[in-house]
Parts: structure tokens; sequence; C-alpha cells
């Protein structure tokens, strides 16, 4: 592989290092859980663990749980999300931007959240269900496989909605007027010709949505109430009081892992087969629509605004309503809000503190691996974009259990640190910004490169000088999002936290299951505020009003 | 200051595929260098492979007596300018222009003064403190230029600078960048695929071809004296016609064309009676003559061009044959149909090996 004139430099310093990086967090803790998954106490080798999950029915039950909570959620996100984003970029909406912001909050918002909110509406003690039984309306029942698919579609639709809008902007609009001209209409125009081209686009984030919902253990472990999934049966085989299964845990994850993995392989592989690429002289300009159409698609939209943000907004609402313990008191003050500063106050302090360590390190890493990826075009680059992107497919309670399963140990105990959770936090949320920076690094040309190079500059120092400054727009707008769902990550650090480094998704996640709903809502609350002040500073930076995903 | 720079026996190899075949080249100090050839020939990643953006695994290339070929890009003291500029969009003109010197541990007064000097001589100074997506492309080829040589490198690479330009505004820089070149004294290698660029900024060209130089010589004997019918075809445009040697004596070659004209030719190389050649006329190497004199030719086409005529006739060799006059000299001109008799001039003509289709002249070689 080395040629004679390959020397050592500052970026063969960077491949070594995301090879060990990688190797350490994430290769081999993989290969030590498929060798776990293939293990029992008494066998060195066994498919025991596979036999067993196949042939229980509590376990076939989940995974077939699973798979139909999560496809049916798929289909209704694609149903709801590009009709809204077809109306919002073809017509002419009032509100659009605010409309479009609240979408993006609501997306970015932790999912457990929402089933949180729900229960409170519509769970059995919920307000709006005590509302409309006095009035004598029965509400059916929130929880189970109808409730976790309202939280999801409605956390997750979104995603669709973001993709298609991008795909949308990117199709010129004198093809509908080519379309039209050739005599096709209304439906029949979009169904033709708009649909065919972003349809690899929705396809894409039909993926992200299915291995979310997926991977999603908060939402169905608060909402599901025995109608259980994959992600909360491997957390019951690990921390199971009754013998934690280790071996057994493994072998579900795996399952876990392959079905995400097969997923997201069809979809690359039906993509790359329909992928167009198109000129773009002219963007789609909204249009005004008249009378009914008007009314409706208005209404479509609002609707679809509301039911996704209401969750977040009752739950600030309540953040603020008076407590007595546990139980809800009359009136409304500050006392969640000194409970939580009295109380949970570490557990703010260590997301910040966490959260600012891992983003700076996914900054760094993610814009030199993006300039690996991107420039070194060689084998080692290629194994490498597929490390980075290897975390989309495992759920981030797998993810936990794998860190937790191989470092838990000498040679190198990290169990119980603060560092696990932020690696965990690293190679989860990294993945934005590679992709983000990977994408401006390929609109700019090497010669720039090449020039500082040629000015007596080495490679490191032509980095830092040129190249990064560059890609700065597109570090921000992938940081963004990896800063945000850093701040929200839930599902590994449950795995990985303990007393010392509780954070305030734990936290918040904990008190829903204590019932202390007023401190769940005010540590909440915060929590938006934090990612809606974040946002805003982005768009102020940027000078736009939208994120790239 | 200047360096010449050795290439001996370059080879590069991608995939199985040779790139560059065992090329050699010697530049000499100062002069302004060409690697001129169609797309593909290989001449950037030769360019690519001096600058040290290729490695070189065959062969070597020395500037003056020093091998570089394992020293790193950033120690190799050039300067080089791309072919979309590569201007760093973070920077202004200054800052672009400062950016090689401040490597340099000068003081900043003596930075300041060379950055204002270059400005000056590429005409710049006024847009000193602009970004670069606030310049044209002419601007922007000028900072690269004042960029390129600010730093007194000891060599100048240029990858065909002037491609993203416009006719008018290529002329103009070219002129510019020669100017500069000869200023300064700089030794240069500077890559095209326009012929007519080459000749005119040029002290000596290298034809390429398939990883291979084909001819290094000076622009007015890379036209006149072409050594293979590669470069013949490739610079200008010449007519193919086949020949056979009747016999040589008195210095002279007696030669007849396939279209029956003879002709006496000077400094050809040895040759036996009976031997099958090209012969290349070039379109204002004929001569408007009368039947005893030339060959038959019918016109099909005439186009009037102001300067000259040009015309598009049948020789009865089965291919079209290509024929300009000088309007000034020309008697008169004559239309489409008209039977006309042309003659050759036979000092300007050149010979070619019907096989190797390498010349068969005296005195013109390959590598000079």
């Amino acid at each position: 592989m080395f040629k004679k004139g390959v020397r050592f430099d500052f970026w063969s310093f960077i491949s070594l290092l995301s090879l060990i990086f990688f190797g350490l967090f994430l290769v081999i803790p993989v290969v030590r859980m498929l060798v776990f998954s293939l293990q029992s106490e008494e066998a060195i080798f066994t498919w025991d663990n596979f036999v067993r999950f196949f042939s229980r029915k509590y376990y076939t039950r989940a995974l077939w749980n699973s798979v139909k909570v999560v496809s049916c959620a798929t289909i209704l996100v694609m149903l709801i999300g590009v009709p809204l984003a077809y109306i919002t970029t073809t017509f002419k909406i009032r509100g659009n931007r605010l409309i479009n912001i609240l979408v993006i909050i609501s997306m970015l918002s932790p999912p457990f959240l929402g089933a949180y909110s729900w229960i409170l509406m519509l769970g059995r003690n919920g307000e709006i269900t005590r509302i409309l039984n006095s009035i004598g309306i029965g509400v059916p029942s929130i929880y189970g496989f109808g409730g976790i698919l309202l939280v999801f579609v409605l956390k997750l639709f979104p995603y669709i909605y973001m993709y298609t809008k991008g795909a949308l902007k990117k199709v010129d609009a004198s093809l509908g007027e080519a379309a039209e001209s050739l005599g096709y209409h209304g439906i029949r125009k979009v169904v033709k010709v708009s649909l065919p081209l972003v349809l690899p686009t929705i396809l894409a984030g039909a993926t992200i949505v299915f291995l979310r919902a997926f991977a999603d253990y908060g939402t169905p472990r608060l909402i599901g109430e025995g109608f259980s999934t994959l992600p909360v049966i491997v957390y019951q085989e690990w921390v199971s009081e009754t013998g934690a299964n280790a071996y057994f845990a493994s072998a579900v994850a795996m399952i876990m892992i392959i079905i995400a993995a097969l997923v997201f392989l069809l979809q690359k592989w039906i993509t790359s087969r329909k992928n167009y690429t198109m000129s773009m002289l002219n963007p789609i300009r909204p249009k005004q629509l008249k009378g009914a159409a008007n009314v409706l698609a208005h209404f479509y939209v609002y609707l679809i605004a509301v039911l996704a943000t209401l969750p977040q907004i009752y739950i600030i609402l309540i953040s603020f309503r008076n407590t007595k313990g546990v139980m809800w008191d009359e009136g409304y003050g500050f006392s969640s809000y000194i409970t939580v500063f009295t109380k949970s106050i570490k557990s703010i302090l260590n997301t910040f503190e966490f959260g600012i360590i891992a983003i700076c390190v996914v900054v760094v890493l993610g814009t030199l691996f993006a300039y690996v990826t991107v420039r070194k075009k060689n084998l080692f680059s290629k194994i490498l974009d597929v490390f980075i992107m290897f975390p989309y497919v495992i759920p981030g309670t797998i993810f936990g259990l794998l860190l937790l399963m191989t470092y838990n140990q000498p040679p190198l105990v990290l169990s119980g640190t603060a560092a696990i959770i932020i690696i965990s936090y690293v190679i989860r949320r990294m993945p934005y910004t590679v992709r983000s920076s990977a994408a401006i690094l390929r609109q700019i040309s090497p010669s720039i490169d090449e020039a500082s190079a040629s000015l007596g500059y080495g490679s490191m120092q032509t980095f830092f000088n040129v190249t990064m400054p560059v890609m700065v727009p597109g570090i921000i707008s992938g940081a963004i999002l990896s800063w945000i769902t850093i701040l929200n990550e839930l599902s590994s650090t449950l795995m990985l936290y303990t007393g010392r480094t509780q954070t305030m998704t734990v936290t918040i996640f904990q008190e829903i299951s204590r019932g202390g709903y007023g401190t769940a809502a005010a540590l909440s609350t915060i929590l938006t505020v934090t990612m809606v002040t974040s946002l805003m500073i982005f768009f102020k930076i940027t000078k736009s009003e939208d994120i790239d995903l | 200051m200047a360096v010449a720079i050795h290439i001996n026996e370059v080879k590069k190899i991608y995939e199985n595929n040779e790139v560059i075949r065992n090329l050699s080249a010697h530049i000499m100090p100062g002069e302004l260098f060409t690697l001129l050839g169609p797309s593909g020939c290989g001449k950037t990643t030769l360019l690519r492979m001096i600058a040290g953006f290729n490695s070189v695994e065959h062969g070597t290339i020395a500037f003056d007596d020093q091998v570089i070929n394992n020293i790193p890009v950033y120690k190799r003291n050039f300067g080089m300018v791309f072919q979309n500029y590569a201007i760093f969009p973070n920077m202004t003109v200054y800052r672009n222009i400062e950016y090689g010197l401040k490597n340099k541990k000068l003081d900043k007064a003596e930075v300041a003064r060379r950055v204002n000097e270059i400005m000056e001589t590429v005409q710049i100074t006024q847009y000193k403190d602009r970004y670069p997506d606030k310049l044209s492309g002419g601007q922007q080829q000028r900072v690269a230029l004042a960029r390129a040589i600010v730093v007194q490198p000891q060599v100048l690479l240029m990858d065909e600078p002037l491609s993203n330009l416009d006719a008018k505004l290529r002329i103009e820089m070219r002129e510019a960048i020669r100017e500069v070149q000869k200023k300064i004294g700089i030794t240069t290698v500077y890559v095209t695929h326009d012929q007519e660029e080459a000749l005119a900024i040029s002290d000596r060209i290298a034809v390429m071809n398939r990883g291979d130089i084909q001819q290094i010589e000076t622009p007015e004997r890379i036209y006149s004296r072409p050594y293979n019918t590669f470069v013949a075809d490739f610079i200008g445009h010449s007519n193919r016609f086949e020949g056979t040697v009747l016999g040589q004596g008195n210095g002279v070659t007696r030669i007849r064309m396939q279209t029956g004209l003879e002709l006496e030719v000077g400094g050809v190389k040895p040759l036996s009676a009976g031997t099958s050649l090209l012969v290349y006329v070039r379109p204002e190497e004929f001569i408007f003559t009368d039947e005893a004199h030339g060959m038959k030719a019918q016109v099909l086409v005439k186009r009037f061009l102001g300067k000259y005529i040009h015309y598009v006739v049948d020789c009865g060799t089965g291919t079209h044959v290509e024929v300009t006059a000088d309007t000034s000299s020309a008697e008169r001109i004559h239309e489409p149909g008209e039977t006309i008799f042309l003659g050759v001039n036979t000092r300007r003509v050149n010979l070619f090996d019907a096989t190797t289709e390498n010349t068969l002249l005296e005195g013109v070689e390959s590598h000079v």
C-alpha cells in the first residue's frame, strides 16, 4: 500500500489517529459484542442466544412490535411530511418562516419529551382526558401501539418535510412548466414530474426516520406500557435484576444492528440506481392559492405545526405550575425551577460540560476526518467513511452498551467516567459535522491547498491557514446539529451514566419515571430554551432561516 | 538566481497506464518553456511532478544539480499559477500576495515593500483590499501571478493560466505574463493546449503526445520544421501528400508527388530512388502558377477573409486541400469551379518517412 516517496505527514498522522479512535471505540466494541452474542455462560461458541430469541414469543413479539410500529410511523410520516413540504414550497402560506422554525424545533427536541407531554395531556390522568371525560366523552388509550405511533409521527415527520423541501428547492420550475405545456395539470403533474424527482431524497429521509424510530428507547419505554420493542428488550436484558445476561443482550443488539444496516444498505442501493442530476436555473416560486384551496392549504399547515409544537408548549406551560412534592398544586410560580436549581444543578452543569467538550472534539476531528475522506482518495479513506457513518445504524442504547461492555474491565476502565459519555457523544453525533464539512469541501478546489503548499506551507499549516477557514460555513451548519443532538442525547447516556455523571435528559427521564412531572417539565424547558437559543444564534451568524440535514 | 530544470527519463504509471513515458527534457535558466499538447497528453501530469503534487517514482527531476524527487512540495521553492487561479477566498488581495512571504522570516517593512512592488508590477494596487469574489477573471489572474512570483521562487509553473479568460483578455494577459517573466528572468514551465498561445509566449516549446515529448524547439522552428507528422498536424494546418523519391544529386532530392508535380528539395537525408515518403505543405506554401509549373486543382470553396483568401481545392488526391493566398499579393480571386495550377515553395515543404512519419530533412532534431 505504501509506495516509495509516500511521506509521513500531518495527514498520515490524522489518518492514524482516526484509525486508533474508531478502532478503540467502534471496531473493537462491535467485534466484542459480536463475539459475545455467539457465547453463553457455558459455551465459547453457540447459536443459543439467537435460537432463544427466535423461539420465544416474548422476544419475537418485541421484534414484530418494533417492525410494525416503525414501519407504520415511516409510512404515516411520509404521508404527512411530503404534502407539507410541497404545499409550503409551491404555495404562499402566511407565516411560512415561523412555521419552518417551529417544525425545526419540534424535530430537534428529544422524542421521549413528546411521549411525556402526550401522557400528561391524553394519559389516564391527563388534562385533556379529564376535561373530555367530565363532559362524557371517552378517550381512547394513549398507551401502547397508538401512543408510540402518535409520538413517532409527530416527532419525525419534520425529517421528511426538511428533506423533501430541500429537494424541491433544487427542482427547476421550468420542469413543472414543461409538464404543464404537455398537458399535465395539478395532481397529475405532481405525481408524474415533481414526485419522481424528489423520490430518492424522500427515501433517504424515510430511512433516517425508520432508523431513529427503530432505535428510540425513551418513547416505547414511557408510553409503551407492555408494548415492548427491541431497544426496551436490550435494556432490560442488560440491567435485569434477575440475572443480567450480557450474552443475550448482545445477541438482541446484533439483530437490531443487522436490521438497521440492511435498511440503510437497501436505501443506498435504491438511491444509487435512481439518481437524477438536474440543471438548476429557476427555483420554484410560491404561488398564491385562491378560495377554498387556499383555506385548506393553510388549515393543513397550521394544524400540523400546532400538533407538532403542542407537546413542547404544554411542557413549558406546566413547568410554571406550582407543585407539592411530586403532586401538582394550585396556581403558577417558579417552584419547579427552584427545585431544579437546588437539586439538579449538577445534571445541568454536566450536560453543558460534556456537551461543550464533545462538540469541540466533534468539530476538530469531524473537520479533519472530512478532509481525509474527501481529499485523500484511497482505501483507507473509504474505510473511514464507513466508520463515520456507522453510528447511523447503531441505536444509542446499543452503542452505550457496546462501550460499557468493552471498557468496564482492565486494561482500560472507562465505565462510570465522564469520558465514556463524551466519547459516545463524539462518535454518535460526529456524522452531522463530517457530512456537512465534507459537502462544502467538495465544492472547494483542491488547488487552493496546492497553492498554499507551493508557497512553502506544510500540510498542517495549509489546513489551518487556508482550507479550514474556507470550510467554516459547512462546519458550523453541521456543528449546530451535532450540538443540539448532543444536548438531547438520552439513550446511550442512560447506559453510561452514574450518579456523578447524570445529564439533564437522564434526570428528566428519571423524574418522569418517578412521577416528578414538575421538575421534569422545568428541566425540559431549560433544555428547549438552550436549544432554541443555540438555533437563533446559528440563524443570526449564518444569516439563514433554515438548517441543512 | 535562475535555475535549470533537468528531467531525466521520468515515467508515471497510473493503474498500468503509462501517462508519462520515459521522458527527458532540459529547461534552461530563465527561459519560458511551454508544454504543449492535446488534452490527455500528460503535460499537466508532468508539470505536477515538477511541483511535487504528483510523485516521481521512475527517473529524476532536478533543479540545477539538486534532485528534487523526495523534497516535499513546500520545500521546493517554486511558484505556481493554477488554471482556476486558486486565490484564497478568505483573504484580501494583499493578504493573498503576502501569504507566501509571511513564511520567510522577513521583517515587516520588507514584506510590505515587496508586496507593494509586485502589485505595481502586475497593476493591481488599486484592488489590494478586495476579496477575490469581487475581482474579475483577469484581476484574479494577476493576483495569482503576483502571489506566485513575490516569493522570488527558483521556478515558476503555470498550468493553463489563461484558459478561463475571454479571447481579448487572454492576449492582454499573455503579454503581461511574458513581460513580467522576462523582467525577473525566472525559469518558467508553462502548460497549454492552445498552440497560438504557445507560439506567442514561449522561448521554447515541447510538443507532447501520449506521455512523450515529440519535439522541443523554438516557436519558429517548430512551426517551420516539425520533427514528425504529429507536430506538423498539431501546430497549424498541413496538407498531406504522398510522394516518391526519383533520385538525389547536386545537393537536391527530386521527388514526384502523387499529383504528378515534381519537386527539387534541398537538405534531405540520403534516400534511395523509389523510396516513398510524405510531403507536407502548409496552406501558405502553395504558389499560384501555370500549367507548365503546377499541378491541376479545382476550386471547391472560396472564403475571403480580408487579409488573405482561403480556398479549399481538389487536387485529385481524394482529400480536400487547403490553400491560402495573401490578398495583397494575389493577382486575382478564384471562384469555385475554376481550375487553377499550384506549385509548391520547395524551401518550406517538409518531408517525412512514410512509415515512421519522422522528418527526412537534415538538421531537424526532436530534442535540442
